[in-house]
């Protein structure tokens, strides 16, 4: 009898910090943005109150946020463009990830390890100083710049920016989200049984066709997860576009700090980090569903 | 072995010098002695000399560790019993609650938090409020890290300490807690790691009353670039990389469950 309440005590004992924890301050906070989306925008910004403050002021609940975010285009826009910068870049990544995979998956076992410590160092340096780093390269005095516009010069093209400009976002989200596609492409192609390479080359498959017809269908697991890595972080990104991008390329994420640290209408951002929200649930559950586990013949 | 073929090795090389030349070029011009990222002049140690005497940085700097520190631990402590948890009694709903913080993209955290200290707690923002916001974000990684290791145990030893007449908190501290700790100190580490190095969410967190050294580093590239900061971002970089070969040498999953 003892035991099973020591049991049930060391069960609660050990569940319960982390769970009380992250009920306050992870689904707490998230339970109040949602509601803050359907409050009326405060005198000073934040959040006007609830209850009737008896000076005629707005309060209470409202659809007017979420119609506001319907009454333009511009918003729809910002959306669109913020998808198309997040498949842009998760295909960029995609394409650049797949050879680096598949070189660690067949190297030799003991370079494995520093391979893909290899892909993860860079990462682990900080973000912001990643970001700053396609500034220099990227900048007008760079060599590059000055390489591109020499050569557009020849055929009598203006000079061209490349830094604030929707390639230089485009760069910097790859950049910093590269390992995330290189990882659990690597993580998948690992498993692969060379046997089934070599059946189909028994079978007269040339390259192209046991890379399209074996492996690649194989490692599609692995594509989507790091698809789903790559896609829901650069689709909530401000910074890149912030620091690298002009002023005509700013996401959902520029959209959603300037609601909040800018113009402070706290429920209209809070009907965007809903929508952005929402737009990132249905790509997990998507990628989930897309990465499920098939018939071992699949 | 089959032989890669020769194009597909040159591709994972340009990736990987993708990789790591915008990073050189930021440690190279560190050293530069001109205040133009553009060309080469010559070496110098100025820029590292300006920083060691640039007041705000070092106060930033000093924020930044004392937020890494107490937020790695407190995460660190809670981040173990999660693991724990979701290894002993597979709650279905513990794994949803501790892993969606990670998942979901960072500024969704950053505006929630921000608008539930102010206008839930009435807290300040500063020091307290970046705390407990990377306490809530590496409670996850933590929590996967020790989960990853538990799962490659073998149950029979917790069995065996049972048998043998352990009460639940003996077999944790004499069995568990020994087998697990490399798991334990490697995703503090990383914790730590992702403290130091947050941008988005301490940037929503943190108000006009602290800074850390990212929020010094955005506010530098935004206001005006000067060498200072790629200095700042060389040691950084230096940091990170001590902090990563520590936890990949503690914990081979770090590797898999990555930053």
């Amino acid at each position: 009898m003892s035991a099973t309440r020591e049991g049930r005590l060391a069960k609660w004992s050990v569940t319960a910090p982390p769970t009380l924890f992250l009920l306050l301050f992870f689904v707490a906070p998230a339970l109040i943005v949602l509601l803050a989306g359907f409050q009326y925008p405060g005198e000073f910004g934040g959040l006007a109150p609830l209850a009737d403050p008896g000076d005629g002021r707005e309060h209470g609940l409202t659809l007017e946020n979420y119609a506001f975010f319907f009454s333009d285009w511009l918003f729809a826009e910002i959306l669109l463009r913020s998808f198309l910068v997040a498949a842009a870049a998760t295909l960029i990544c995609l394409v650049m990830a797949y050879p680096v995979a598949w070189l660690i998956a067949r190297s030799p076992r003991h370079h494995r390890d520093l391979l893909v410590l290899l892909v993860i160092l860079p990462f682990a340096s900080n973000f912001l100083v990643r970001v700053y780093a396609w500034m220099i390269i990227l900048g007008p005095q760079a060599g590059l710049a000055q390489a591109v516009n020499g050569f557009l010069a020849l055929f009598g093209a203006g000079p061209v920016n490349l830094l604030f400009s929707p390639f230089a976002v485009l760069v910097g989200m790859v950049y910093v989200h590269l390992p995330f596609m290189i990882l659990p492409l690597y993580t998948n192609l690992e498993k692969h049984d060379p046997a089934l390479i070599d059946t189909a080359q028994d079978l007269g498959a040339n390259g192209w066709q046991r890379f399209w017809r074996v492996t690649w269908p194989l490692s599609l697991p692995g594509v989507f997860a790091g698809a789903a890595l790559v896609f829901i972080p650069v689709l909530g990104m401000f910074a890149v576009p912030d620091i690298l991008g002009g002023t005509r390329d700013m996401l959902i994420g520029n959209l959603i700090k300037d609601q909040f640290l800018g113009v402070r209408d706290w429920p209209f951002g809070s009907v965007l980090a809903i929508v952005l929200t929402l737009a990132v649930l249905a790509l997990a559950g998507l990628a989930a569903w897309a990465a499920r586990p098939r018939g071992q013949y699949a | 072995m089959r032989r890669l073929p020769l194009s597909l090795v040159l591709a994972a090389l340009a990736t990987y010098a993708f990789l790591y030349v915008p990073l050189a070029v930021v440690v190279a011009y560190s050293f530069n002695d001109s205040r133009l990222n553009a060309e080469w002049v010559g070496f110098t140690l100025d820029w590292y000399r300006l920083l060691f005497q640039d007041e705000e940085m070092l106060l930033a700097a000093r924020n930044s560790l004392l937020i890494a520190l107490v937020s790695s631990l407190a995460a660190t402590v809670l981040g173990t019993l999660a693991g724990l948890a979701m290894h002993r009694w597979r709650f279905p709903w513990l794994p949803f609650l501790v892993i969606t913080p990670v998942a979901m993209p960072e500024i969704l955290l950053g505006v929630s938090l921000l608008v539930f200290f102010i206008q839930v707690l009435h807290l300040t923002l500063g020091l307290l409020s970046v705390v407990l916001a990377h306490i809530t974000f590496s409670i996850g990684f933590v929590a996967i890290v020790v989960r990853a290791r538990l799962a490659g145990m073998d149950e029979s030893l917790f069995e065996a300490a049972r048998d043998l007449g352990a009460t639940p908190w003996q077999t944790f501290r004499l069995v568990t807690l020994p087998l697990i700790l490399p798991a334990v100190v490697a995703g503090g580490v990383m914790a730590f790691t992702l403290s130091i190095d947050d941008f988005v969410i301490t940037f929503f967190t943190a108000g006009v009353g602290v800074s850390t050294l990212p929020l010094q580093i955005y506010s530098m590239i935004k206001i005006a670039v000067t060498p200072e900061v790629n200095a700042v971002s060389t040691l950084l970089m230096l940091l990170t990389l001590v902090m990563v070969l520590l936890a990949a040498r503690l914990d081979k999953s770090f590797m898999r469950g990555g930053t």
